[in-house]
């Protein structure tokens, strides 16, 4: 198989830096066709959905708003999601902390008796390594969602928040079942690998007594919560068991249940590129002799208030996790998910993840992208990322400057000092002079320079810069004999 | 019609004849073209990397040097795309009330190169012949956030002689990103190498764009590769004539 040798690592508390760690990618040649191929499927789809979509900016800007007002009042509407959804028979947990969910979530495994549970994709669990830690525990935690039983039965970390193995194709999905199910016999043909994940799937759905889902919407009004899927194994982990915890970010409460006319039409078309998601599921609660009779809402904080306490930052919290923003982006496409080193990869991971480590660590995420602007573009409620990217590298900057580190690498020294030329044209103009001659020592025959010693050296390892020409534009405009093209006038 | 040129830092320093082309063509139509000699930097190098300070500094510079002008030119999207997006939350933390006003009132008047053209002087045909097959590189500034939308293409098409090769894959990033292309070296070498693919698909003998920087990139890599295209910005492009031929001003 040609995966990266090593497990790549999605802590961001370890994480080696972006630049690091996209290279064992950068130089995979099968992970990299895979994942621009998965992508470009998705964004031919979605291109040709939101185009049909007469009102689509209209749609955006009410997904938008409805967001945005949702976390200016984001407690009130949370009080009345837990007082409503408690009236329906559910119980809410506030937690405050990865320690703390996974603290919550392991009580009530643990008062339920259970051994084995089964879960729906959930990216909040993620975040808090939940899986880990319930093993740890003695329970055997089972992924339902197919690709999260590719990623879990073939031991390797998800690279999408939409399509968490989308850095996997069909043949390696195979060695893995094959492997890991112990059926050589199996072909690649996709039904036939579906079929062998359905009756891997059937027994733990009928007999495990317990799921863990996360939630897409939660609604305040009526203390509901909503999960859309593609495949109907969430419709099972929903329905089946007895107990029922839903792990929940605090910003993911909406209003109203009307609000979801406007919020499941953009979610799917920037999704997965289909007009409505196969499976929507809408509960309140408990109903007696119907569904889980035990049901949690744990409602996770993890340094999302921290972020909604800052006025522009503030925008991330809209994010409804479509994964648009990474299908779009032309790093993304280069490196795939695992070079963020975080759960939450592309641009939204690049602003979401060092915010929720409160700039304690991924401070080199905000620096990986172009700010091309792909992803706020394409953006569903118009989180405008490239704006947070440049604020969250203003943030990294004072804080090396305050604490005195970094400050004295070479681009960032040069940094500093281009900062003072740039204040006086006389400066700058004896910069320039001075740069000219200097660049002449590393300028050949051809005019051209081929390679530069530090910062230079990175732009020199795989372009060559034209060398500096005699003039500046200045040093001609200010000594030109007269204008040109004025005969006649 | 009187118009200021901001040449911008690279340009002044690294592509002079952009600049020359820029004021052989604005002449050629009548533009009584000015030159302020205290000019610098916009300030993007540093906002882009996190420098707010540095960057502020520069943007007041900027600001108040052009209050008296009566239009600025500006060859490159990603700078006029700074003074639109970024200025107004420098000035807006970092500022006061004055500065405010000045940057408010200065604004409707800067132009990126092919608005100025298109909005301000309103000509497509700037009476340029450049017989070659050229393709069009949308920077991602100029594309998306000043949102230039066809203006160039209807610039190049007017040009006499010239064969247009339209680029697969035009709104996608070509990797350079300011300090992302040594930051993030071989990520903004990867994405390099995807877009040279379609750049050289096109068969062209130049590729062109309205942004030095992203053609500084493409072409050093051209250059390294002996990939036998070349990039030139559009501005050379529309300023050459059968008479004075790009050479003229090289």
């Amino acid at each position: 198989m040609s995966q990266a040798t090593e497990r790549p690592v999605l802590d961001p508390t370890i994480a080696l830096p972006f630049h690091q760690a996209a290279l064992p990618v950068l130089r995979d040649a099968q992970l990299r066709k895979n994942v621009a191929h998965a992508i470009d499927v998705i964004q031919t789809k979605r291109g040709r959905l939101v185009a049909e979509k007469t009102d689509w900016q209209e749609l955006r800007s009410a997904a938008a708003e409805i967001r945005a007002h949702v976390l200016e009042n984001l407690g009130t509407y949370l009080e009345q999601f837990e007082a409503r959804c408690t009236a329906a028979g559910g119980h809410v947990h506030w937690a405050s902390d990865a320690a703390e969910a996974r603290e919550i979530i392991r009580g009530i495994l643990r008062s339920e008796k259970a051994s084995e549970v089964i879960k729906i994709k959930t990216m909040t669990s993620a975040e808090i390594q939940l899986n880990p830690y319930l093993e740890a525990d003695g329970v055997n935690v089972f992924e339902t969602d197919l690709a999260e039983i590719i990623l879990q039965l073939g031991n390797q970390e998800p690279s999408h928040i939409v399509v968490p193995a989308l850095h996997i194709n069909r043949s390696q999905v195979r060695e893995i079942f094959a492997k890991s199910m112990g059926r050589p016999e199996l072909s690649d043909d996709p039904q036939t690998l579906t079929d062998a994940a359905r009756r891997y799937l059937r027994r733990k759905f009928l007999d495990i007594p317990a799921a863990i889902s996360g939630a897409n919407f939660l609604i305040a009004e009526t203390g509901g919560v909503a999960i859309v899927e593609s495949e109907g194994n969430g419709r099972m982990c929903l329905t089946l068991p007895k107990t029922l915890i839903a792990l929940a970010g605090i910003e993911k409460v909406l209003p109203r249940f009307t609000d979801l006319e406007v919020m499941l039409q953009v979610l799917a078309r920037s999704a997965t590129g289909e007009r409505m998601n196969p499976y929507t599921s809408l509960w309140n609660g408990v109903t007696p002799g119907d569904g889980p009779q035990n049901f949690h809402v744990v409602l996770l904080d993890n340094g999302r208030s921290s972020i909604l306490g800052k006025a522009k930052e503030r925008q991330t919290l809209r994010c409804i996790r479509c994964a648009a923003c990474m299908n779009a982006c032309p790093v993304y496409r280069q490196t795939g998910g695992h070079a963020y080193g975080s759960v939450y990869p592309g641009p939204i991971g690049a602003i979401l993840t060092p915010q929720l480590m409160q700039l304690q660590h991924a401070q080199s995420l905000p620096y990986a992208s172009s700010l091309c602007g792909a992803c706020y573009e394409v953006c569903p409620v118009k989180i405008n990322i490239p704006e947070i990217l440049i604020d969250l590298r203003a943030q990294v900057v004072d804080q090396e400057r305050h604490k005195g580190s970094g400050i004295f690498s070479p681009l960032n020294v040069g940094l500093r000092i281009a900062g003072v030329l740039f204040s006086s044209a006389g400066l700058f103009h004896a910069a320039q002079r001075i740069g000219r001659i200097g660049a002449r020592l590393f300028t050949r025959k051809d005019g051209w320079i081929h390679s530069l010693p530090s910062v230079g050296g990175k732009w020199t390892q795989t372009r060559d810069l034209r060398g500096f020409p005699k003039q500046t534009f200045r040093e001609w405009f200010e000594n030109r004999p007269a204008k040109i093209g004025t005969e006649g006038k | 019609m009187r118009a200021s040129l901001f040449i911008t830092c690279y340009n002044d320093t690294l592509f002079p004849e952009t600049g020359r082309a820029v004021v052989f063509l604005l002449e050629r139509l009548g533009v009584d073209l000015e030159f302020h000699p205290k000019q610098t930097c916009c300030g993007q190098m540093h906002a882009n990397t996190g420098f707010r300070t540095e960057a502020f500094s520069q943007a007041k510079r900027l600001v108040q040097m052009y209050a008296d002008a009566e239009n600025v030119v500006i060859p490159s999207s990603s700078c006029v795309a700074m003074m639109r997006d970024q200025y107004p939350g420098l000035f807006d933390e970092l500022g006061n009330q004055s500065l405010r006003s000045d940057f408010a009132a200065l604004l409707p008047r800067v132009y990126e190169l092919s608005e100025f053209l298109i909005d301000k002087l309103g000509v497509e045909d700037v009476g340029a012949y450049f017989p070659h097959r050229v393709t069009y590189h949308a920077s991602c500034h100029g594309l998306r956030a000043i949102q230039l939308g066809d203006r160039p293409f209807r610039l190049l098409q007017k040009v006499r002689g010239l064969d247009f090769a339209p680029l697969p894959n035009l709104d996608r990033c070509c990797g350079f990103g300011g300090t992302f292309s040594v930051k993030n070296a071989e990520v903004s070498s990867a994405m390099m190498t995807a877009k040279l693919q379609d750049v050289l698909s096109t068969k062209a003998e130049f590729c062109t764009a309205l942004d030095n920087s992203c053609l500084m990139h493409l072409g050093g890599a051209m250059h390294r590769e002996f990939a036998g295209m070349k990039t030139i910005h559009m501005a050379q492009i529309l300023a050459s004539t059968e008479k004075s031929p790009m050479e003229a001003f090289a």
